[in-house]
């Protein structure tokens, strides 16, 4: 369908602090309708804080620049309505909630991102309905739908906890959504039947990916149009999908040589994460 | 308009009392148990403030000249159910002040020696019984609320259970008050060898900002093989004092499984005990406690094991929001002769605002030498990433904060085996949760 609405996001000259320690210093990046970006850069660059920037989290505060989805300015949203704008995050390390199953969890939420204007209090969607569809995506993802009962990331193993970010990826399809290390602590078999996942349901669904990654696995199944590469704070350099390949194969020496800058900047706030 | 005239009421005091005992209808050794507790009263002082159950629940707020007991019916009634939803009951005592409105036993289980309903009646109907276990799971001289409830004790519900004899259907108890009235409320519970039942009780006022008093006991008595489930949900208006002595005393291979919950009340105290006095005796307690506004809640909890190879489990879980404050005190005391004693006791707090409280107190004092006792206290807060986990999710902050907090309880909610009472609490505890900014 060719007349589908073409969703875009915009970063502009996007600063972000800590507290009063500055991460981010002028990040630009833009994904069009559908894309895949790959975001990479050594430890402590400023990924996970971009990310976390994008859906607001209230500890990290943007003090200049923007972002903007569709052209609607998503720093005056709350991170709900991030979400139901269609913007989406599979944590690093995401979060226990203990007593609340996952079923439960995902009903509340698919039903939220999907009905943008639903009340507090108003229908969620029929159960019947949502436990097919759940069933469905699960067996899609391979997963035994007894996980469905279990309580939200509370003993998960690391690798069940990147499947069940991927599992609500699959059900709540955003427009755009940020990966970060979804590929980390999983073996070589769940890489790739986790590769895969995000493929399909990516690809299917026409979601913008911006895949934070230290694996080549995830961006083999997942070719990214743009590489974007981190260093304290920064995106310094862009290419395509060869860049992420330079990068898997050579590491970041070159990049560090490249950017004294922006290395020494990086070492900066490593040490300074150490003195905390 | 019709001129409503309010009905006959008496004092807490000497003149009161002695208006009480004229007004009542019951055997003589019944009345002359209130005239020995009425002087234990008079000759007893209030708690002192040092003593450790008062310590950290301010008796002074509370004046007894305040309140009031009605000696007639009042019309108020407005039956609530809420444990009730679709379930299909043996018998039904219902009272608002201590006035009994509805009192019903079905007669299949009358039929079998079941016996069930309001105290008042059945202190006649069945006085030797009544008198054999009266007060023997309660000690009228416990402290001067003790002695008040021994002296004005009226309303109530008895339930019986001959030897062998299952309960399949829950028998329900619904205490009301109106706003300033009292309820003196005894419930006595007596389950002969073998016998099973099941017993959900509520109480509470016509509105939750509703005053009154309740100065209440229950007791449980449980001869050896017996199962009883109790559920207790108490919703007094939060303007209420309460103030209960609650005991159960079970016997050789019974089982008790207590579930409370305490919502109501601005000013509560409670003593909640189970004595394991035979062999093989298992009790498990489920508590919740939710608090907002001013409440102050208070539960001095006991489970005294005295008889060998007892098991006791006891898990309270309590959320305080606003300026309100929770009390748990809890205590494992392991006689000398309760040799392969299984004890555990587990309160966690989760405090939803900076000026609310829990103080969390538990305990352990044992004499045998071959036991497994353990104990433990959490207070936490709702972590602001969980918050932030399901915003990204497009949850509201209100739906965040009530989910976490209802995840909370639900260890507690996956120990109650009764659907009707785990959805009651879940959506009274749903009711209470404040919407967040
Ligand atoms: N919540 C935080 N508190 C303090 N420092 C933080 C916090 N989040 C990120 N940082 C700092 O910001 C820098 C970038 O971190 P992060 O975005 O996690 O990097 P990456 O994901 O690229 O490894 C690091 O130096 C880190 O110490
Ligand atoms: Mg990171």
């Amino acid at each position: 369908m060719s007349d589908a609405p073409k969703h875009q996001l915009k970063i502009e000259n996007l600063h972000v602090s800590v507290g009063d320690k500055p991460i981010l210093r002028g990040v630009n990046l833009t994904m069009g309708h559908g894309q895949t970006h790959a975001l990479m850069g050594p430890n402590g660059s400023g990924k996970s804080t971009l990310g976390l920037a994008i859906m607001g989290h209230p500890g990290y505060e943007v003090t200049d620049g923007s972002i903007l989805l569709d052209g609607e300015d998503v720093l005056e949203m709350e991170p709900n309505e991030r979400a139901r704008a269609g913007l989406f995050m599979a944590f690093q390390r995401p979060v226990a909630i203990p007593g609340v199953k996952m079923a439960d969890f995902l009903r509340h939420a698919t039903t939220n991102v999907r009905r943008p204007d639903r009340k507090e209090g108003e229908d969620l969607i029929p159960m019947r309905e949502f436990r097919k569809e759940l069933k469905d995506k699960m067996q899609h993802l391979r997963m035994d739908v007894e996980f469905a009962r279990r309580y939200v990331n509370d003993g998960f193993s690391g690798g069940e906890m990147k499947r069940a970010e991927i599992l609500q990826l699959a059900m709540l399809q955003p427009k755009f959504a940020i990966l970060d290390e979804t590929d980390s602590g999983l073996d070589a078999d769940a890489v790739r039947l986790a590769s895969e996942s995000i493929a399909d349901i990516g690809g299917r669904e026409k979601m913008g990916l911006l895949i934070i990654t230290h694996h080549d696995k995830l961006l083999e199944h997942n070719p990214p149009e743009f590489t974007h590469v981190m260093l304290g704070g920064r995106i310094v350099e862009t290419g395509g999908k060869e860049l992420a390949e330079e990068l898997h194969r050579s590491g970041y020496d070159r990049i560090r040589t490249a950017y004294p800058e922006a290395e020494a900047r990086n070492q900066e706030m490593l040490n300074e994460e150490t003195a905390v | 308009m019709t001129q409503t005239t309010s009905p006959p009421s008496v004092a807490f005091d000497a003149e009161g009392f002695q208006a009480f005992l004229s007004n009542r209808q019951e055997p003589d050794w019944l009345s002359d148990l209130r005239r020995q507790a009425w002087d234990h009263f008079e000759a007893m002082q209030w708690p002192e403030r040092r003593h450790e159950e008062w310590i950290r629940s301010d008796l002074r707020l509370f004046q007894l000249k305040k309140h009031q007991l009605s000696l007639a019916a009042s019309d108020d009634t407005e039956v609530r159910e809420q444990l009730t939803g679709g379930v299909d009951l043996g018998g039904q005592v219902t009272s608002v002040d201590n006035h009994i409105h509805t009192d019903t036993l079905a007669e299949d289980l009358a039929a079998k020696g079941v016996v069930f309903g309001s105290l008042d009646r059945l202190v006649n109907e069945h006085s030797d019984l009544i008198r054999k276990h009266l007060f023997s799971a309660f000690d009228p001289d416990y402290d001067r609320f003790a002695a008040l409830h021994a002296a004005f004790f009226a309303g109530g519900q008895v339930l019986y259970v001959p030897k062998g004899v299952v309960i399949d259907r829950p028998l329900h108890i619904d205490s009301m008050l109106s706003n300033g009235g009292s309820d003196t409320g005894h419930t006595l519970i007596v389950l002969e060898e073998g016998a099973e039942a099941t017993v959900l009780h509520e109480s509470h006022s016509p509105t939750s900002d509703a005053g009154g008093l309740h100065v209440g006991a229950l007791e449980i008595i449980q001869a050896p093989n017996s199962h009883l489930r109790f559920v207790d949900l108490q919703e007094w208006g939060h303007k209420c004092n309460h103030f209960a002595h609650q005991k159960a005393r079970v016997g050789a291979d019974a089982s008790l499984q207590w579930t409370i919950a305490a919502m109501g009340a601005g000013f509560a105290k409670v003593n909640q005990t189970v004595e394991l006095v035979g062999e093989g005796a298992s009790s498990q307690v489920n508590g919740v406690l939710s608090t907002e506004g001013r409440q102050h809640i208070a539960y001095h909890t006991l489970q005294h094991h005295i008889a060998p190879n007892c098991q006791s489990d006891f898990l309270y879980k309590s959320a305080q929001q606003d300026h309100s404050r929770t009390v748990w005190r809890g205590m494992i005391k392991v006689d000398k002769a309760a040799q392969k004693t299984n004890g555990y006791q587990r309160n966690d707090n989760l405090v939803l605002s900076n000026t609310s409280r829990a103080d969390s107190i538990p305990g352990l004092e044992i004499e045998a030498d071959d036991v497994r006792c353990t104990h433990g206290s959490t207070t936490s807060k709702v972590d602001a990433e969980q918050i932030f986990y399901a915003l990204c999710r497009g949850f509201t902050r209100n739906e965040a904060v009530r989910m976490i907090v209802i995840g909370f309880f639900q260890q507690i909610f996956d120990r109650i085996t009764i659907e009707s009472v785990r959805e009651a609490l879940g959506r009274s505890i749903a009711q209470q949760v404040r919407d967040y900014e």
